[in-house]
């Protein structure tokens, strides 16, 4: 079967390379984590999957016809903005069944009247169930309880089983080990 | 208030009084409200320009904001953080005072934008508005969900490889031309004040998108009903009179 995602010998990054050359393969509802030391280029790696860091060698290769969702540790500006979490939900075609009930219920109130971790989870949650083949998410635990880490947890299950992939960056080895079907630990770069 | 005189200017500036509000809170979503400010100047401008020239104002207005809208993403990344708007409404403010300052003909009609020049509209500019009025609202409800969602997640917007330039160039165009009508018929401030207050004050009460959209729409709309009238009945020049009283409700409500 085609891999929904394949990389072979990629070096990522922005200005300049970040990462080491990495292979990775992800299947249709896969859960595959990436972890490793801080500044080892894991959210660079995320990054190039999706087409916005520089791949400098190497390639990458998604199946044709993939429709992918990115989750960044970028916080949706929407302070001041007159957005509900219907409205948002909306946005990326994501359906509000089987959010937990603590978010339910305040589906219509605005985004900026929300606690930073409801917010988060809402955020996340337009994400994770827009229409997609494949998921990227960047510690997608920030900001989370362990009520929210629990649900989320059980929730990336659901949509493997569907058969979405899933790639997953976190720095939480506790969430990693739960969700993760295997972990790809990336190594620094040697300093020249 | 019904004869033909007065009429055709009040549903003139009506219709842009429902499409301006509505396209300022975009404006405000992107960030971009000095863009109602720096547009007006160009259009105002290009209208004395045209003047000038010999050829229609409006078309020149029109024209020059038209060319301002187009151009902006080619400069957008070397001036960022606003400096287009301010340049924008810096020049075009320049060129409209000098321009006014040597040509007689250019100072009558500068007055007139700079002041708000509503009793003038002709039926010809009715439907021009009327028409820009349908056609721009139509655009926006089909840019609206790509605008936010943009604003919102825009790498998720661009991982979807959802089409940038409808969103970028088309809004901005869009802008330029809404407001190059509004200038020639509202004038400069009575244009930004309809576009700038009443989506402030959407953005600050608005339960959600869509009844921010609405409170920006009905404070838009009453405001100018009751400069209309006002201004008719003290005989005083419009533009100030909305603006004044756009401020009231504004503190009011804010």
């Amino acid at each position: 079967m085609i891999p929904l995602l394949s990389a072979v010998g990629v070096v990522a990054g922005w200005q300049q390379p970040a990462t080491r050359p990495v292979d990775f393969t992800l299947a249709e509802g896969e859960i595959v984590g990436l972890t490793g030391p801080n500044g080892v280029g894991k959210s660079t790696l995320l990054a190039a999957f999706a087409g916005r860091a520089t791949v400098f060698s190497g390639r990458i290769e998604q199946r044709p016809g993939l429709r992918l969702a990115l989750q960044t540790q970028d916080v949706p500006p929407v302070d001041g903005l007159p957005l509900c979490g219907r409205e948002l939900l909306a946005l990326t075609g994501a359906s509000p069944t089987g959010l937990p009930p603590w978010l339910a219920e305040r589906l219509d109130l605005r985004l900026d009247r929300l606690s930073g971790g409801q917010r988060h989870y809402l955020a996340l949650w337009a994400i994770l169930q827009a229409p997609g083949d494949l998921v990227l998410l960047d510690e997608p635990t920030n900001n989370l309880d362990a009520a929210g880490v629990a649900h989320l947890t059980a929730h990336l299950r659901e949509r493997a089983v569907a058969g979405t992939g899933i790639v997953v960056v976190s720095h939480d080895a506790a969430f990693v080990e739960a969700v993760c079907d295997r972990v790809v630990v990336l190594e620094p770069r040697d300093v020249e | 208030m019904w004869n033909e005189l007065f009429l055709i200017p009040f549903l003139t500036g009506l219709c842009l009084a429902v499409l301006l509000p509505v396209l300022g809170c975009y404006l405000r979503l992107r960030e971009e409200w000095l863009a109602a400010l720096a547009y007006s100047h160009v259009a105002a401008a290009g209208a004395l320009l045209a003047l000038v020239g010999g050829l229609p104002p409006a078309l020149g207005g029109v024209a020059a904001a038209g060319l301002a809208g187009v151009s902006k993403p080619l400069f957008s990344r070397r001036l960022s953080g606003g400096a287009s708007y301010a340049l924008l409404l810096l020049g075009g403010w320049a060129v409209a005072v000098l321009l006014a300052a040597n040509q007689p003909m250019a100072e009558r009609l500068g007055h007139a934008l700079f002041d708000g020049q509503l009793y003038f509209s002709a039926g010809e500019q009715l439907v021009w508005v009327g028409g820009a009025m349908l056609v721009a609202l139509l655009i926006l409800y089909r840019l609206s969900s790509n605008l936010l969602l943009a604003h919102v997640y825009p790498d998720f917007f661009r991982a979807r490889g959802f089409p940038a330039w409808p969103v970028r160039s088309g809004f901005d165009l869009l802008a330029a031309l809404v407001l190059a009508l509004a200038t020639m018929n509202l004038g400069v401030m009575g244009a930004f004040a309809l576009i700038f207050i009443p989506p402030w004050l959407a953005f600050r009460r608005g339960r959600n998108w869509r009844s921010g959209l609405g409170m920006a729409l009905l404070i838009g709309v009453l405001a100018f009903v009751c400069a209309f009238l006002v201004a008719l009945g003290l005989d005083q020049p419009f533009g100030p009179v909305l603006a004044l009283l756009l401020i009231v409700i504004g503190l009011v409500i804010a």
